[in-house]
């Protein structure tokens, strides 16, 4: 079944990202698709099953503190779309 | 035969012995890219300066007699793995222009062995898709048919190791994505365990699913190249520690007694009957061999489809919510405050599915929505890798088709993201369960290459090499290339 238009849009919203009408009408039909093939998972009897969240089981991973030079703000900035100084630069952050 | 139809260690002999340089291997191998990559386009960047100096420096180490399995030898990298000074784009809008301070482990482990590196491979973007034609750059073409997917998302990896452009490549596995367009182009590729190579460097999707490893020309390179790349990295706290097999060493060819399991799910409906034909062959070959061969069943694999595009969409959702045009990569120019450069570059700098699996994602662990879609999924996983570890109880090895076609053509699934899904059907199970798998080619159809997988437990890397190794002794699909590609 069919997302509704103000489903995706409030998706789009909690993410920080634009959608274009046209991206909305075509992501409601589609995750609805996708959403539906999920259903066979209710088939399965999963009340005492633990989740799986990584296949290795490893747990607090903990190796020596070794210092080491970070990264100098020149390299770090290289990429940076718009910087001032020494520092990442956006736009206006807090409106009036 | 020409230079760049070589594999690997043919190619290591004629180089130890003196009859070729490392530097005219290169010449071979540049001048393979220039004539055939504007007809299959599976790079994304080409590094002729960067190839011509590490082949100078290969030479050199040849000359000193410090040469090693792959030194000298040209090699592609997926565009998904950190190259320092060199960009790293995962074929989007969104890192088109990113140049990393930084190698990937894997890349920094191979150029301690002197490889020549000519280029970074196409791919679907951010590895989301199953046909590289998800690539904001371009679509790659299938070297043995035009018209045809490379497979994907690691399909630039596949098509310029089958037809002649690199010796081998690194791909990614998440969900086939090493595997199916190594099916699909006719060669080798293997996904090892998750935790055995180290992801760090590699530009995260899912991140408990990821995992890099080779594309080669036969099992033998495969080996090689895995033994190179293999070994625990502090700096990715998934990966597995102490030590790792000698690789290479697995190849005895011997399969007396290996118990193979052929799991009845992976055959049957959906599968092209070529398909089918091919890998059963393809068993009675390793049956010749001396190996046993079991029928066996693996009930959940049907759910597997749905977990996968649970998990992953939900883990991509949460790695891509770093590009906000802030730190680095593309971001408009035309917002006036920081969230509306956030919605914008988003909205610019990513492509259809991407967004598409960002939407699932964050449908999948909204409130309301966590634990029927993802909590589930988890727990669903912890079935398909318990199934998996009683079958090995019984066997080595389980031996399967890898994909249910030969390569569809371009086009054709484009704008059905649920059947272009479900071209993952085969490939998916193994990436949730952790588990090592290799594809080799064991046929054609309609002059279309079909691809074999075999899959192991957990670290049974030695395993799955022999068998298929083993497969490659009494078998030449291997070695066949597509030809008519030149201009």
């Amino acid at each position: 079944m069919a997302l509704s238009r103000e489903e995706v849009r409030h998706l789009a919203d909690i993410y920080h990202i634009y959608l274009s009408d046209d991206e909305v009408d075509a992501l409601r039909e589609q995750l609805g698709a996708i959403l539906e093939q999920f259903h066979v998972l209710s088939e399965l009897d999963t009340d005492d099953v633990p989740p799986t969240s990584h296949s290795v089981p490893l747990t607090t991973v903990m190796r020596e503190d070794v210092p080491q030079l970070p990264y100098g703000a020149d390299q770090v900035l290289r990429n940076a779309p718009d910087a001032y100084g020494q520092y990442f630069q956006v736009r206006t952050v807090l409106e009036d | 035969m020409e230079i760049f139809d070589l594999t690997i260690h043919e190619a290591r002999a004629l180089l130890d012995t003196r009859q070729l340089t490392a530097a005219e291997l290169t010449e071979a191998v540049l001048g393979r890219i220039a004539s055939v990559e504007p007809r299959v386009g599976a790079f994304v960047t080409v590094t002729e300066d960067v190839a011509r100096q590490a082949a100078a420096a290969a030479d050199r180490s040849i000359a000193q007699g410090v040469a090693t399995p792959i030194t000298g030898i040209p090699m592609q990298i997926k565009d998904v793995m950190s190259t320092k000074g060199i960009r790293t784009t995962c074929s989007s809008r969104i890192l088109e222009n990113f140049v990393p301070l930084y190698d990937a482990t894997v890349v920094e482990r191979l150029y301690e062995r002197g490889p020549v590196l000519v280029g970074k491979g196409n791919m679907d973007e951010f590895a989301m898709g199953s046909s590289t034609e998800n690539s904001a750059f371009h679509v790659t073409h299938n070297p043995w048919s035009l018209d045809r997917v490379p497979g994907g998302s690691s399909g630039g990896s596949a098509a310029a190791v089958a037809d002649g452009e690199c010796f081998f490549s690194l791909g990614s596995d998440t969900g086939g994505s090493i595997r199916q367009p190594a099916s699909l182009c006719g060669i080798t590729g293997l996904k090892p365990t998750y935790g055995l190579v180290s992801r760090f460097g590699l530009v995260a999707f899912a991140s408990s699913l990821d995992q890099i490893g080779p594309l080669t020309r036969d099992v033998e390179d495969c080996a090689i190249v895995l033994h190179a790349i293999a070994g625990h990295d502090p700096r990715d706290s998934t990966s597995i520690p102490g030590p790792r097999p000698n690789y290479p060493a697995a190849l005895t060819g011997d399969v007396r007694g290996v118990r193979l399991g052929i799991p009845r799910e992976y055959f049957g409906d959906g599968i092209d009957p070529a398909v089918d034909a091919a890998v059963k062959q393809a068993i009675a070959v390793l049956q010749d061999a001396g190996a046993q061969v079991e029928e066996c069943s693996l009930p959940l694999t049907p759910y597997a489809l749905a977990v996968y595009y649970i998990i992953a969409p939900s883990e991509c959702s949460t790695n891509l919510a770093r590009y906000d045009g802030v730190k680095y990569g593309f971001s408009v120019d035309d917002a006036t405050t920081a969230w509306e450069t956030q919605e914008r570059t988003r909205s610019r700098g990513f492509g259809a599915e991407v967004k598409r699996r960002i939407m699932l994602g964050t449908y999948a662990l909204s409130a309301g929505y966590y634990d029927a879609y993802y909590l589930k999924a988890l727990k669903v996983r912890t079935l398909i890798r318990r199934e998996f570890e009683e079958v090995f109880q019984r066997f080595d090895a389980l031996v399967a088709p890898t994909c249910p076609t030969v390569a569809f053509r371009i086009g054709e699934k484009a704008d059905d993201p649920v059947a272009m899904y479900k071209s993952d059907v085969l490939t998916i199970p193994v990436n949730i369960a952790g588990i090592p798998c290799i594809s080799v080619p064991c046929g054609f159809s309609e002059g279309l290459p079909i691809g074999m997988q075999v899959m192991g437990p957990a670290l049974g890397e030695e395993t799955v090499l022999r068998v298929a190794h083993a497969y490659q002794q009494a078998t030449d699909w291997h070695t066949r290339r597509p030809e008519g590609l030149e201009g």
